[in-house]
């Protein structure tokens, strides 16, 4: 029977008012559902084995960072995200990959319309050369032929990339007139225009000075409010700045996932212990 | 997989310098409670007078640990066990300038008793110098072999350390009370034994770090984190 009190106090998000046992349970709080789900996920180029069996969640609203070696398999595993590896001759991917609880890697799922929700930003800036700055921006837009007032969304992308206070008098200038660090923040800004729900990064910054690095740092901060982002970088000082979780992986092997806090002071393996310490070669 | 040593050898070189400035300080500041000991127990001045000089070769050392760790935090930016061996290293060394005043302080009063005259000889005054000594010798050994086993037994022997420091307190408190004109003498030996209980504390400090160095866990202060046992 439910008593007047139990019914005049609405349940609050993350308590458990009573355990499987009957009792009343003290109130602790409940793991949000990942909004990423890798289970068994094995990847190969033609005969190369690159992936073996990962499994990681993802929490939504958080930045998760792949790092390792040359060749470890984090670019693979980050390209796997939005079926970007199966574009490559020979590639192929096997697991489960669920955002929100769906699979991504089913038949029936369609690339194009996955990668709209799985956004990408690369290495090195890739703006449009002969498009404007307005136009690299709504690229995605008119080409998904996407509703909606464009420039609204090219002026809240830009703002949200940290670029609009620098480029909003010159949006009808080439992209190129820009510097590579506003160059990446335009490519950003055109990976949110088609308002992805996961944002993928691979080395954003690793072709940037330290200035555009920290912009791109503190962007990725004020980012991950709205989107899940998983990032991939070679330099570990800056997985450890901008991460929440990090990924470490070694020879196509997640060898360990944790808190970055801990990979970082205190990891559990001892091959991770060894790169971060620099004692790999 | 990987060797033991990092891939940079000019890094794996400034880890080990600092590795051995820390073990070379630690063996001065021994030295130096081992000798303010000697100068108070044989009634030697002039030996107090050395140990109180040579307290500035260790707050120099000191102060060359201190940077050496600031430029390897600045310059190398280091992570996991390493992280953990320069942050123990800057607690530890906080620990053993400390335990060189300590010992400086004993050599003031082993000149002052030196001036008066000679009190009964407390055999529990020996038993505390050598505990506290052997305690960071052993404490200094768990560092060098990344030894939490031995560095738990330091942590474990400090209640000895203290059992001992009582009863010569005890001890002391009944001598002064048997004969009041003691009583200058008795304080300043009280004072030492005071200063060698504290030491006996400093070891345990860097035996807790040497915990932490290879662990990665915080074995200080057990009571005030909700954990067992009682406050450090």
């Amino acid at each position: 029977m439910i008593s007047n009190l139990e019914m005049a106090t609405p349940m609050k998000p993350f308590e458990r008012p009573i355990s499987e046992s009957g009792r009343l349970s003290v109130a602790e709080p409940v793991a949000p559902e990942p909004k990423l789900t890798v289970r068994d996920l094995n990847a190969w180029y033609g005969k190369n084995h690159a992936l073996h069996g990962v499994n990681l969640t993802v929490t939504p609203h958080s930045v998760t960072a792949a790092i390792g070696p040359s060749g470890c398999g984090k670019s693979t595993f980050l390209r796997c995200l939005n079926r970007m590896h199966e574009l490559i001759p020979g590639a192929r991917a096997e697991g489960t990959l669920l955002i929100d609880g769906k699979d991504l890697l089913g038949r029936d799922v369609d690339p194009v319309t996955l990668r709209r929700r799985v956004g990408m930003v690369f290495q090195r800036p890739n703006p449009f050369p002969t498009m404007s700055i307005r136009d690299n921006v709504a690229a995605g837009l008119k080409l998904n032929r996407l509703p909606g007032n464009h420039d609204e969304i090219v002026e809240r992308t830009l703002r949200q990339s940290a670029l609009w206070e620098e480029v909003k008098d010159r949006l009808g200038a080439s992209a190129l007139s820009l510097s590579g660090g506003q160059q990446q923040r335009l490519c950003i800004a055109r990976a949110l225009a088609v308002e992805p729900e996961v944002l993928l990064m691979d080395e954003p910054a690793s072709a940037l000075d330290p200035i555009a690095t920290a912009k791109i740092e503190d962007l990725i901060h004020e980012l991950k409010e709205r989107y899940t982002i998983v990032i991939v970088t070679h330099n570990m000082q800056q997985a450890g700045r901008v991460s929440d979780q990090t990924a470490f992986f070694y020879m196509g092997d997640l060898v360990e996932v944790g808190p970055t806090e801990k990979i970082f002071t205190n990891p559990s393996e001892k091959r991770t212990e060894d790169y971060v310490t620099g004692k790999f070669g | 997989m990987a060797p033991d040593t990092h891939t940079d050898k000019v890094y794996e070189s400034e880890l080990r310098d600092l590795r051995d400035r820390l073990l070379e300080m630690g063996g001065k500041v021994e030295a130096a409670m081992a000798g303010a000991v000697r100068s108070l127990i044989e009634r030697d001045a002039a030996l107090a007078e050395k140990v109180i000089a040579q307290d500035r070769e260790v707050n120099r050392t000191e102060v060359e640990i201190d940077d050496m760790c600031r430029r390897l935090l600045a310059l190398r930016q280091p992570a996991a066990s390493d992280l953990r061996f320069i942050t123990t290293a800057l607690k530890i060394v906080t620990d053993l300038e400390r335990m060189g005043d300590l010992a400086v302080n004993v050599s003031e009063r082993a000149k002052d008793l030196a001036q008066s005259p000679p009190s009964r000889p407390f055999h529990d005054l020996t038993a505390l110098a050598d505990l506290s000594g052997s305690q960071l010798e052993k404490a200094l050994d768990a560092f060098v072999e990344k030894n939490v086993e031995k560095a738990e037994e330091v942590i474990e022997g400090d209640d000895l350390l203290d059992a001992i420091y009582h009863r010569l307190f005890n001890d002391l408190l009944a001598y002064m009370m048997e004969d009041s004109r003691v009583i200058r003498r008795a304080t300043s030996i009280m004072f030492a034994a005071k200063q060698l209980e504290r030491f006996g504390d400093h070891a345990t400090n860097v035996a807790e770090m040497v915990v932490y160095m290879v662990r990665g866990t915080d074995v200080r202060h057990p009571g005030s984190r909700g954990g067992e046992g009682a406050p450090g």
